[in-house]
């Protein structure tokens, strides 16, 4: 339970060399610096990050059950494998309609906060602490109220009492994929968890147009509400929409604390790419190759639709002017 | 303070219109607040009601009494260790957040400042982990850190994920935007890197260190594959699959469960009520998720 590894790598020691030196662009004294400054950063990326997927990528092409120095070479057998199972396959569908649907109603919904807080002469903070709030709340958390006392399948779940006041019959929210109601429970959830937080960077960025070109659009006859917000908001808002849209779809892919919670990992439904790799490589058969391959083949789907979408949205452009 | 769009017409008509817009403008406000504070209601009432009240036929809003015993029960409960649960995941949160601060800022300093000729290199092979989210590769990373041996302890929780690209890359660009003089000035003087780094640029900077602070130790505090895939015993839980598990125990006590989820978000909510200004502020500076 030892700590001192962090301090070990944390701390490099101080190059007291370096204030005898010269003080200006002398390129020996400016390599030892660079390495001390980034060195320990740098060193943990390759163990922690590098490795791992240097790891993988030879991991997914050996038969590795049960164990990670594995003999036997099967080539693309693990990527075939994970390619035609149907569990694999499903995760990879139910991302796509998750993301479908999350995405754009997340962009809607916190824009629509960030406009309405926008306008808000008094006890604007309040109301945008209200919304950012959830951001505190944790997935598993979240999941646990909105399984066990909204959307519980009885009646005193809060969703089956509201429907019984109308009359309407219990349903099973989240037990049945058929009709699948869980999507209702598994969208509201991740909405309220994330709008709030996308809101506070629509809000910085409205704060960022600046209000001569209302005044100009005011002059040229441009009507306040849908046109202004058309022409003028929306195009200025483009920047960071692409970015929130980014981020969006890359937190989809990763969805797995509120699926694993909510929908449990016996399901054969419902599951996430994540969940599926979980249960491959973590499962009782701890096949590591077929669960490399997978986290392959997700990295890959997620660097083709990040640089997909930085063509045809412009992302990075930023990156240019360094 | 608002910067919206200038209202037009006549005086008197605009005013009028103006108040009814305003109403208008809080109700929706107003509703859409509700709506997102009722998960919140559900917790503090669940945790303080009864497993009768909770489960019963009629619909309560509010504990007929406040059941305060349950805080006891919940620590009290023998099939979850939930206080070692609550301070591992403090250890790992507070350890997580300095950690990442001392490695990520140096690192990105030395790639915003110090002039060397494969500095942009370097700066590409660090973009280039960003494009593989730390959750797809938690497969060769629980490999790697079982094969260390760090399965169930806090250095297997902590250090893997202090090399985070995304938060040294937000430094990078932090500092990319400090204004150089304040750190000439100090070399003039004959200040290393290193001095004029702790002595002037660490000091010039604390906003932003506390908004990557607090943004890291939400992550921390939150995060729940990682220490579900590294907690293998339960005396490594953190808090989070501490709750987990109960959604798959056997016996459902809501109150204690509900009581357990409060708790677990009190830390949270205290961070935010004390350091919104920086959180709101840090996070529209860097525009991204820590």
């Amino acid at each position: 339970m030892s700590t001192t590894t962090t301090r070990g790598v944390a701390h490099p020691a101080p190059a007291k060399a370096s204030n005898a030196r010269p003080r200006r662009g002398l390129t020996a004294s400016n390599t030892l610096n660079f390495w001390l400054f980034t060195g320990p950063f740098l060193i943990g990326l390759v163990i922690f990050v590098f490795v791992p997927i240097g790891w993988s990528i030879w991991l997914s092409f050996f038969d590795a059950r049960f164990t990670v120095t594995p003999s036997h070479f099967i080539g693309f057998d693990n990527y075939r494998q994970m390619l035609t199972n149907s569990d694999f396959t499903g995760s990879l569908g139910t991302f796509t309609v998750f993301a479908a649907f999350i995405v754009p109603t997340t962009w809607a919904l916190s824009l629509s906060l960030a406009l309405l807080v926008h306008r808000l002469r008094f006890m604007r903070a309040f109301f945008r602490s209200v919304f950012f709030l959830p951001t505190a709340c944790s997935y598993v958390a979240a999941a646990l109220i909105w399984k066990m006392s909204m959307f519980n399948g009885v009646r005193f779940g809060l969703a089956n009492t509201i429907i019984g006041w109308f009359g309407a019959d219990n349903v099973a929210w989240v037990s049945n994929p058929n009709p699948p109601w869980y999507w209702l429970v598994i969208l509201t959830v991740r909405l309220w968890l994330q709008a709030g937080f996308y809101m506070i960077l629509f809000l910085a960025a409205l704060q960022n147009i600046p209000a001569e070109l209302y005044e100009a659009a005011a002059i040229d006859g441009a009507k306040p509400g849908w046109q202004t917000f058309r022409y003028i908001t929306l195009p200025q808002l483009r920047a960071t929409s692409t970015a929130v849209i980014l981020l969006l779809l890359v937190a989809a892919y990763q969805a797995f604390d509120e699926f694993y919670n909510i929908i449990t990992t016996r399901a054969t439904w419902g599951q996430t790419p994540l969940m599926v790799l979980y249960k491959t490589a973590l499962g009782a058969n701890q096949d590591y190759g077929s669960g490399s391959a997978g986290a392959v083949i997700l990295t890959v789907l997620i660097c083709a639709v990040t640089l997909l979408q930085g063509k045809f949205m412009g992302f990075g452009r930023g990156e240019e002017s360094k | 303070m608002t910067t919206t769009a200038p209202e037009v017409g006549k005086p008197g008509r605009a005013k009028r219109q103006g108040v009814l817009r305003n109403t208008g403008l809080y109700a929706a406000v107003g509703v859409a607040a509700l709506l997102f504070l009722v998960p919140f209601y559900l917790i503090v009432r669940n945790a303080l009601s009864t497993d009768q009240e909770i489960t019963g036929e009629n619909w309560q809003f509010f504990p007929t009494q406040l059941q305060w015993g349950n805080i006891s029960e919940l620590f009290d409960d023998p099939t979850v260790d939930f206080a070692r649960s609550m301070w591992n995941s403090l250890v790992v949160a507070v350890l997580m957040t300095a950690g990442i601060l001392l490695v990520c800022s140096l690192a990105g300093y030395g790639l915003a400042r110090i002039p060397y000729k494969h500095a942009n290199k370097v700066f590409y092979a660090v973009l280039a982990t960003l494009m593989v989210p730390s959750a797809v590769t938690f497969v060769p990373s629980f490999v790697l850190v079982s094969s260390l041996g760090w399965v169930d302890t806090y250095r297997g929780l902590i250090i893997p994920g202090l090399f985070s690209g995304f938060t040294c890359f937000l430094f990078r660009q932090y500092f990319l935007g400090f204004p150089k003089e304040l750190e000439e000035a100090a070399r003039v003087d004959g200040l290393g890197y290193w001095t004029a780094y702790w002595r002037i640029v660490v000091p010039n900077s604390l906003n932003f260190f506390a908004a990557m602070a607090t943004i890291t130790f939400i992550s921390g505090w939150n995060a729940f594959l990682w220490p579900l895939v590294i907690g293998q015993d339960p005396s490594a839980w953190t808090v989070q699959v501490a709750l987990s598990s109960y959604m798959t125990n056997q016996t459902v006590n809501y109150h204690l469960i509900f009581m357990a989820t409060a708790i677990s978000i009190l830390p949270l909510v205290f961070v935010f009520l004390f350091l919104q200004r920086w959180l709101v502020q840090g996070i529209a500076q860097t525009g991204i998720k820590g």
